[in-house]
């Protein structure tokens, strides 16, 4: 393949749409007689609806309907109708079902009204009485009922290997800590919406904010029992999603009810607080025990895991698969119990179980390194591994020591004094400090459907989602490359349920799994061109093979000799066709199984921690990045500086605090569910280190998502040590825990 | 028969304001905030939702050339005023500078704090406050990026402020 689109620093191909205000999200398809639906949500954390009273609401001039758990339209009661592509094994939970109460916040009502502000206010005449029931919060008194689920939404545990307890014992040094963080939210600044549309006849149209389209085709489909025909989900632009749109959400259902029981299009988005009502990256408590040898060789890894989980279904994250992938150690037992609560299930967030369990594990082999006296980047490197020992299967490619030198280099690591509280700068304490991280590269089977017009044009879709990621440009990047095309002449469509399948964007396997099949796809569309072309008896392609031949310059030609070519659009009109269309569906390689793909990275971090106040500033990052294939280094610099920004409100500030007294997340805001600002994020620098893999997927790419933020937290936790001495081992680490 | 219809007392009101150099008469209902009035009734959905109570700056628009959460403020109170909107920047289908930069530098992913943090950046322009590359993180934190796209943004501000000082 010619190089001239691929790795190239190509401006997003939605960037006028976005500075412009033209991109519309799932809130903003204002149709003609759009009706407003605002939800209700329940005060209590536990119990039963004993009596709703929605007269006062009703009586309201304006207001349509007030949807309850009593007048509802009959739905689907198998939990297999309710339960969608990222859902975790249990009963999921279906709004508006009967009076229970499952956890605060719930959506217990749904007014709908001719405008937004009646049916806001029509809202507050809703009135609720509760019968109450105990209710379970509190993480530390649940604990001791953690449980084995019967079946992981995640990987299941690997058996232990080697002797770990004895390891344990006998090693030189040793580190036994608990490392916790709390619930966190996703808030994304679009609040989840969904503006359903009906179309007549029993047909609707629906824009929703979520990471996959069929997926809230699917359960609209088992919920409502609709046919596939009559429901088409379009949503061409997510504002921000980080895992929160992966499932569907509440609102998603309140508005396809309330059309289909109206006949009227209805809009419901939901307010900052209520983002505070579904899915969360769950409070995990982790147990690690380390031991080493004193010369620094890594004897045995202990790693328990609690979680949270709600009542209804055992969630699960990869969170116990650290050890047996960032180290190489002989001894290691892992074990993840779920902790049931009465909350919402959590979900996924960002980099999910790699953001936790790597965060305990870098900050424990951190401790470690220091028992052990040995520089943190030698002691990691000294216990590097070669081989995924969870599957016992290599690394597909591991330029993690590349990572490390460059990373290393640039931050300047080798004037690092060793011990804390040994550099400062006036007031503040400085201290550097480091973390590696790994992400799963996984390629997933997906469809694609390109059309080359007459003009020259080329379309090219899939029904995969851009939350932000840069999916419309990087495949339109991958098209015009093997199409040889200008970027100008291709459009790639996505976030339509009509268009080829494809897999929830998440995981970070969108570049891998969608560009694929893009690949693939017009890999098809030049060898139908070839076929075309060698219709003609006299044709100069007529002995050619499909290997022989090259598209560049918007034309077909031999490879040996440039000077046998046709332009693309002359090839159509000669041939008489409008346009060409194909359809591939790309699949990963057998040989994938034998490897075991992932991303990695370094990132070096310095902090200055005001002495006297115990201020953290995190003053400068540099993330070393081995991502595979670079696709475009624009698009692909902002995803990691994206997660350097996450790690650092992970490291520093976010925490959805529990009130016990409610047993509701009461920072629900902006204001006080603290995500970074501006004045939060200083000098980030972003390293990819070259990085071939042939075998990860035919384009060699690992996805970027989530790699940026693995590693940040524990690179802040430590380096805080090393400025302040002070291990702070609940995140996050504000100013009174180190003071 | 149903009692007489409870109607909350919702009187409207007639005012003009000029949205992106159009002046308009737009008969408004006096709960209704800047930021709905712009969004609903008038389509004009560049101006973003992210919070409804000016905790994220999504909303941001430029009243009388002055940055605003207009989540914050009821439309009725803004009678004769000047409003440009995201949608009023660009003239004759070229692109502000500002919002050209935005796309260069790729200050933005997912785009939806995008039109605030633009509208932003011009009116922190407007202000002849920022002197320093810190007085910039501080004056453009009230535009929350969950993206996380600072880094880029501020770049975005750094080389519209040495702009303006050569103009």
């Amino acid at each position: 393949m010619a190089t001239n689109q691929i790795g190239k620093p190509q401006n997003r191909v939605d960037g006028r749409d976005k500075v412009t205000g033209q991109a519309r999200y799932a809130a903003e398809f204002n149709v003609k007689d759009l009706a407003y639906g605002v939800v209700v949500s329940s005060a209590i954390a536990k119990g039963r609806i004993k009596e709703m009273d929605t007269s006062e609401a009703l009586r309201v001039e304006g207001v349509l309907e007030v949807f309850t758990s009593e007048n509802r339209p009959k739905l689907a009661s198998y939990d297999t109708s309710f339960q969608d592509e990222d859902a975790p094994p249990g009963s999921p939970f279906r709004p508006l079902f009967n009076r229970d109460v499952l956890f605060n916040m719930q959506p217990i009502a749904l007014v709908v009204a001719e405008t937004y502000e009646l049916a806001r206010y029509a809202a507050s005449l809703v009135k609720v009485e509760y019968e109450t029931e105990e209710y379970a919060t509190d993480f530390e008194k649940e604990r001791p009922n953690a449980y084995v689920p019967e079946e992981y939404k995640s990987t299941t545990p690997p058996d232990p290997w080697g002797k770990p307890e004895t390891a344990l014992k006998e090693a030189e040094h040793k580190v036994a800590e608990e490392y916790s963080h709390p619930s966190q939210h996703h808030n994304p600044m679009e609040m989840h919406a969904t503006t359903a549309v009906w179309e007549g006849d029993g047909r609707i149209t629906v824009y929703d904010k979520i990471q996959g389209v069929l997926n809230s085709q699917e359960y609209i489909m088992g919920v409502f029992g609709l046919a596939k025909e009559d429901v088409r989900v379009l949503s061409p632009f997510v504002g921000g999603a980080f895992g929160s749109g992966l499932r569907p959400q509440y609102q998603l259902f309140m508005a396809v009810m309330a059309t289909l029981e109206l006949k009227r299009s209805v809009r419901v988005a939901l307010t900052r607080p209520q983002m505070f009502s579904f899915g969360h990256r769950p409070k995990t408590v982790q147990q690690l025990s380390l031991g080493a040898a004193a010369d620094g060789t890594l004897e045995a890894v202990v790693h328990h895991v609690f979680a949270e989980t709600s009542r209804f279904e055992d969630y699960s994250e990869d969170v116990i698969i650290w050890p047996g992938v960032l180290y190489k150690c002989d001894n290691v037992k892992v074990s993840h119990k779920l902790v049931g609560l009465d909350v919402y299930t959590p979900l996924d967030m960002r980099a999910p179980g790699g953001t936790t369990g790597i965060y305990a594990l870098e900050c424990a082999i951190d401790e470690l390194s220091y028992k052990v006296g040995m520089d943190p980047v030698e002691f990691r490197l000294k216990n590097y591994s070669v081989r995924d020992q969870n599957e016992d299967k290599p690394f597909s490619s591991k330029e993690l020591r590349e990572c490390y030198r460059q990373g290393a280099e640039l931050f300047g690591w080798k004037d690092r004094k060793p011990q804390p509280r040994s550099m400062r700068e006036g007031h503040n304490l400085i201290g550097w400090g480091v973390a590696n991280g790994a992400w799963e590269a996984t390629q997933k089977p997906s469809g694609a459907k390109a059309v080359l017009t007459k003009e020259g044009k080329l379309t090219v879709s899939s029904a995969t989602a851009d939350i932000g990621t840069g999916t419309y440009t990087i495949m339109s990047q991958i098209a015009a490359e093997c199409m040889g095309l200008p970027i100008e002449a291709v459009e790639f469509k996505l976030g339509d349920s009509s268009l080829p399948q494809s897999p929830l964007e998440g995981g970070s396997w969108t570049a891998s799994t969608v560009g694929s099949a893009v690949k693939l796809v017009c890999e098809k569309l030049g060898e139908k061109l070839l076929e075309l072309a060698q219709e003609s008896d006299d044709s100069p392609f007529k002995e050619a093979g499909i290997e022989e031949v090259e598209f560049t310059d918007g034309q077909m030609r031999l490879k040996e000799n440039s000077s046998v070519a046709i332009p693309l659009t002359q090839l159509l009109r000669d041939n008489k066709k409008d346009n060409i269309q194909v359809e591939a569906e790309s699949k990963p390689s057998d040989e994938q199984e034998n490897y075991s793909p992932y991303s990695h990275s370094a990132v070096f971090v310095e902090v200055k921690v005001d002495e006297d106040l115990g201020t953290i500033k995190v003053t400068r990052v540099v993330t070393a990045v081995a991502g595979g294939r670079i696709l475009n280094p624009k698009t692909a610099r902002s995803q990691i500086l994206g997660g350097v920004v996450w790690g650092i409100g992970m490291a520093l500030e976010e925490e959805s605090v529990m009130d016990h007294q409610y047993g509701r997340f009461i920072n629900h805001d902006l204001a006080e569910y603290h995500v970074p600002v501006n004045a939060d994020v200083h000098d980030v620098e972003v390293i990819f280190v070259d990085e071939e893999d042939s075998i990860v997927n035919p384009l060699g790419v690992k996805g970027l998502g989530e790699i940026g933020i693995v590693s940040v937290a524990p690179a802040i936790a430590n380096a805080v040590y090393h400025a302040t001495g002070k291990r702070v081992r609940d995140l996050p680490i504000t100013l009174d825990k180190v003071m | 028969m149903q009692e007489k219809a409870l109607s909350p007392t919702v009187s409207t009101e007639i005012i003009t304001l000029t949205i992106n150099g159009t002046s308009k008469q737009l008969e408004v209902e006096v709960w209704t905030s800047l930021l709905d009035l712009l969004r609903e009734p008038l389509d004009l959905t560049g101006t973003k939702k992210g919070c409804d109570h000016g905790q994220c700056g999504a909303c941001t628009i430029l009243l009388d050339g002055k940055r605003i959460n207009s989540c914050l403020t009821l439309a009725v109170m803004h009678d004769g005023s000047e409003l440009t909107t995201i949608e009023g920047l660009a003239q004759d289908g070229e692109l502000h500078p500002v919002q050209q930069a935005f796309i260069d530098h790729d200050a933005f992913q997912c785009g939806y704090c995008t039109p605030g943090q633009i509208c932003s950046t011009i009116g922190l322009i407007n202000e002849g406050k920022a002197k320093t590359l810190d007085d910039i993180r501080d004056l453009m934190s009230g535009n929350i990026c969950r993206c996380g796209a600072y880094t880029n943004i501020v770049k975005v501000v750094q080389e519209a402020l040495e702009r303006n000082h050569k103009a």
